[in-house]
């Protein structure tokens, strides 16, 4: 216990001291966790403590994310990205792999010792290149985009090469490892069911495994969700998140398949659920937290003593990555078109190998492809190639980015996303709000928590997400980061004041429409910050007292003006009451607000005894014929 | 038979007196369509194919509206814009109203003398119809003669709004019985009560 406190400790103080340092300096998060690994390292090697078998712990956090990153891709999203995904990301794949395999024969090693490099050096870093385009908003732009499909074109790929590698084994290393046997059995291997199965029956067991993953991921997720929210308990839906992903990734190993491959095809599945977003909520800390572990022993394991003995020939080995990699990716972007500051972005950007390179290299040593004492050596030139990264992604700001930046003005996105529009609350309010928008083409993402609601929603057609809109967290997997406007249509008065003053605190950039439930809310609402509020029946109150008068016989024109001069009095009167209110004073002690409502009432009286024609002198003036004299002027003047 | 509808547009009809005596009188005319557009669209949002189903079933569409700013009020302008569509009214396949007829029922404030060259207004009314009477062209419809009232504010006083409201009646009668002498009625600029082309019955 006290030894994981201490640990834990270390790891937390490292990634707190280091990670926001790095980030204020532009390095970014994944570069501040690595060096905070290099500055404990020496402490971890004094407590002798197990880093590999940490980092083999924290490698669940690339699991998390590729299920996180399943989770944001539609299937249809993804079917739209196949060409760029096969083209680009297989052509990427194979080409560096062919070509770092023949620099490696050139090197004097054997085929299959190369050909393992050069798959392990094929892939780049889906975590540090996402993180750095995530953080760095480049997502959405071109070479973002196309990292995007290379990375996720590598992560599949990993599956097929962790099946592959094995059979590549050198029958002296495998001697070796026999040897050695009995102490470094794999812990997992003993969970394998596999193993002792014939080909076919492998093959069925496989099969029958991923449909169980896409069927259930379809089919059994949503009633357990559903169990689950009855209880309204919100760590319980954050423990079923957890299960569903740890679940999956258990079964997968069993019938001996990548993790990382099931929980990114639960992902996809889940991508449609009405859940996605409170899925992605609470995994998303995990995964955060899991990968800075993870990053850390990267950045601890780094031998220094064995890179400084050969400090030349490793950053030599590395520096020819870099360059190799480049080139490839800067040929490919030629043949897929992808012009201007994106091609040197996406270029640069993946030129590194990637946490699945440490995940294939070990695994190439377990299954006696590489021998340990070079595969020492490669890892120093997969960790040295991720530090290096966000040097390279700060070359591309500074001396790329800009030189194209006039460029990019004269050529405009095709399709910038106009921004889209969160709704809280899809009850009788928010679902028409909804409807409006969505008719009009506008994106939405709609949050309600009630689950009954959500079934008759969706029976519909209706895109409508299961979570509490006053949880920051799922507030961010839904997009308020990069939203344009909010709207607030949840019935309970003080939640929506609550998330105005959240939402104007932290995103003062996103629009806020909000729904008032009466007169006093509104003030409410107004000091937290919003300025669009609505109250829920002011309009069809309004619209009856409309249809009263036209029914008392009132010219409809006269009826529709009448309402719109109190509606145009009540608002000027609602805003300056507004204004003048303070929550932390009791209205009746906030001297300017009872003066004004004092002179309202006053006015208000006066057009009840008929003093006052109507409610806004504004709107009565239209259409006064000019006077008599007026036109007897028209006479006497001008005709001769 | 001639199928009429009359188009009434007054937004301040509280202050009117003549308008609102001549829309009495229509209303009460049997066998007419009557059509108060601030009525019916008091926000505006005028029926497209509702109101062009309208025009498709009558042969003389006839605009009541007072003189304001030398043009028609507002909503009457928002029923051009918009009833009046491209290839319905105009353009290519807009012939769906060729042949009918348009007709004008006017109210100025302006006294008869000022509406003419070197007078107060400095042209004649006919000349501030224009752009309606090209749109009735443009659309292949007959512009007939407008019935005008001058000196409106001043019929109240001078007992002239109840003879004006007679003679549309009986415009309008005479319209809809096919009594009314389209082409004796070209010869004046404008018309009143006194010179309506009104074939007697018989
Ligand atoms: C906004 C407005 C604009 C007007 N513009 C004119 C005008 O340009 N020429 C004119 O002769 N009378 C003008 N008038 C006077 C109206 O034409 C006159 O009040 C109306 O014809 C009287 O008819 P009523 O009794 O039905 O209201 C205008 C009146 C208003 C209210």
């Amino acid at each position: 216990m006290d030894g994981f406190l201490l640990l834990a400790f270390l790891f937390l103080v490292a990634g707190v001291v280091a990670v926001p340092i790095a980030s204020r300096l532009g390095l970014g998060s994944v570069l501040g966790y690595l060096i905070a690994g290099i500055v404990i390292s020496p402490i971890l090697g004094w407590l002798h403590v197990d880093v590999v078998s940490i980092q083999h712990f924290a490698e669940f956090g690339v699991v998390m994310m590729l299920f996180l990153v399943g989770l944001e891709l539609e299937p249809r999203m993804l079917w739209n990205m196949r060409n760029k995904l096969l083209g680009l990301g297989g052509l990427q794949v194979s080409v560096t792999a062919a070509l770092v395999m023949a620099v490696a024969m050139a090197l004097g090693q054997s085929w299959t010792i190369a050909l393992a490099i050069g798959l392990v050096f094929s892939l780049s870093s889906t975590a540090i290149v996402l993180q750095t385009l995530n953080e760095k908003g480049m997502m959405k732009s071109d070479g973002g985009q196309s990292s995007f499909s290379v990375l996720l074109f590598q992560d599949i790929a990993v599956i097929p090469m962790l099946a592959f590698v094995p059979l590549l084994a050198l029958p002296e290393l495998q001697e070796l490892a026999a040897a050695a046997h009995g102490a470094a059995d794999e812990g997992h291997a003993s969970l394998s069911l596999v193993d002792r199965l014939a080909g076919w029956q492998r093959a069925l067991l496989t099969v029958a495994a991923i449909a169980f993953v896409v069927v259930g991921g379809s089919v059994l997720t949503r009633p357990l969700f559903r169990f689950v929210a009855g209880a309204r308990l919100r760590e319980l839906f954050t423990a079923t998140a957890l299960l569903l992903v740890i679940a999956i990734a258990l079964l997968m190993v069993v019938v001996g398949l990548s993790p990382a491959l099931g929980t990114f095809l639960a992902g996809v599945v889940l991508a449609n659920s009405e859940y996605r977003h409170e899925l992605e909520s609470n995994i998303d800390p995990f995964k955060g937290l899991l990968l800075g572990v993870f990053f850390i022993t990267v950045g601890a394991a780094i031998q220094f003593d064995l890179l400084f003995s050969n400090l030349a020939e490793i950053i030599g080995l590395t520096i020819g990555l870099i360059a190799l990699k480049v080139a490839v990716l800067y040929g490919l972007s030629r043949i897929f078109k992808i012009g201007g500051a994106d091609r040197w972005l996406f270029s640069l950007g993946l030129a590194q190998a990637g946490e699945f390179g440490f995940v294939l290299l070990s695994f190439t040593v377990a299954s006696s492809v590489i021998p340990p004492a070079l595969a020492e050596r490669l890892m120093l030139v997969v960790a040295l190639s991720m530090l290096l990264t966000p040097a390279l992604f700060i070359f591309y700001e500074k001396w790329i980015a800009h030189r194209f930046v006039s460029a990019q003005d004269q050529e405009p996105d095709e399709i910038d996303e106009t921004g889209k529009v969160i709704i809280a609350g899809h009850g009788r309010f928010g679902g028409i709000v909804n409807r409006i928008l969505l008719a009009a083409g506008i994106p939405t993402v709609v949050l309600d928590y009630r689950s009954e609601q959500l079934d008759v929603l969706r029976a519909f057609g209706v895109k409508v997400f299961f979570g509490d809109a006053m949880r920051p967290d799922l507030l961010h997997a839904a997009g308020i980061g990069e939203a344009r406007m909010l709207v607030i249509a949840i019935d309970d008065k003080d939640s929506a004041t609550e998330l105005v003053h959240y939402v104007h605190q932290n995103y003062p950039d996103v629009y806020i429409v909000a729904r008032a439930l009466d007169r006093h809310h509104v003030y409410e609402l107004y000091s937290a910050g919003c300025r669009d509020i609505i109250r829920d029946t002011f309009d069809s109150s309004v619209r009856a007292g409309r249809s009263a008068l036209e029914a008392l016989g009132v010219h409809p024109y006269d009826a529709e003006r009448q309402v719109r001069g109190f509606v145009l009095n009540d608002q000027d009167q609602m805003l300056s009451l507004a204004s003048s209110y303070d929550p932390g004073i009791p209205a009746h002690e906030n001297e300017e607000y009872v003066r004004r409502t004092r002179e309202y009432l006053d006015r208000y009286a006066d057009v009840m005894r008929g003093n006052s024609a109507a409610f806004a002198t504004r709107l009565d003036r239209g259409w006064v014929p000019p006077t008599l004299d007026d036109v007897e002027a028209e006479t006497t003047k001008d005709t001769k | 038979m001639a199928r009429l509808i009359v188009y009434f547009a007054h937004p301040g009809h509280n202050y009117s007196h003549v308008n609102q005596s001549m829309a009495n009188v229509a209303k009460n005319v049997d066998g007419i369509t009557f059509i108060d557009l601030y009525a019916d669209y008091p926000r505006f949002d005028i029926n497209v194919d509702a109101e062009q189903e309208r025009l498709l079933k009558h042969d003389v569409v006839l605009l009541q509206f007072p003189l304001f700013w030398y043009s028609t009020p507002s909503i009457l302008k928002e029923w051009q814009d918009i009833v009046l569509e491209h290839g319905f009214a105009y353009g290519s396949g807009g012939e769906r109203l060729a042949g009918k007829t348009m007709m004008l029922a006017v109210t100025a404030a302006g006294p008869e003398d000022a509406y003419a060259r070197g007078g107060f207004q400095n042209y004649p009314l006919r000349e501030f119809l224009r752009p309606l009477e090209q749109t009735a062209r443009l659309c292949g419809m007959r512009f007939t003669t407008p019935y005008a009232l001058y000196s409106a504010l001043k019929a109240p006083l001078v007992g002239e709004v109840a003879p004006h409201a007679d003679g549309y009646r009986r415009l309008l009668e005479a319209i809809r019985d096919d009594r009314y002498d389209w082409v004796a009625a070209e010869r004046n600029d404008v018309l009143d009560y006194n010179t309506l082309t009104i074939k007697e019955e018989g």
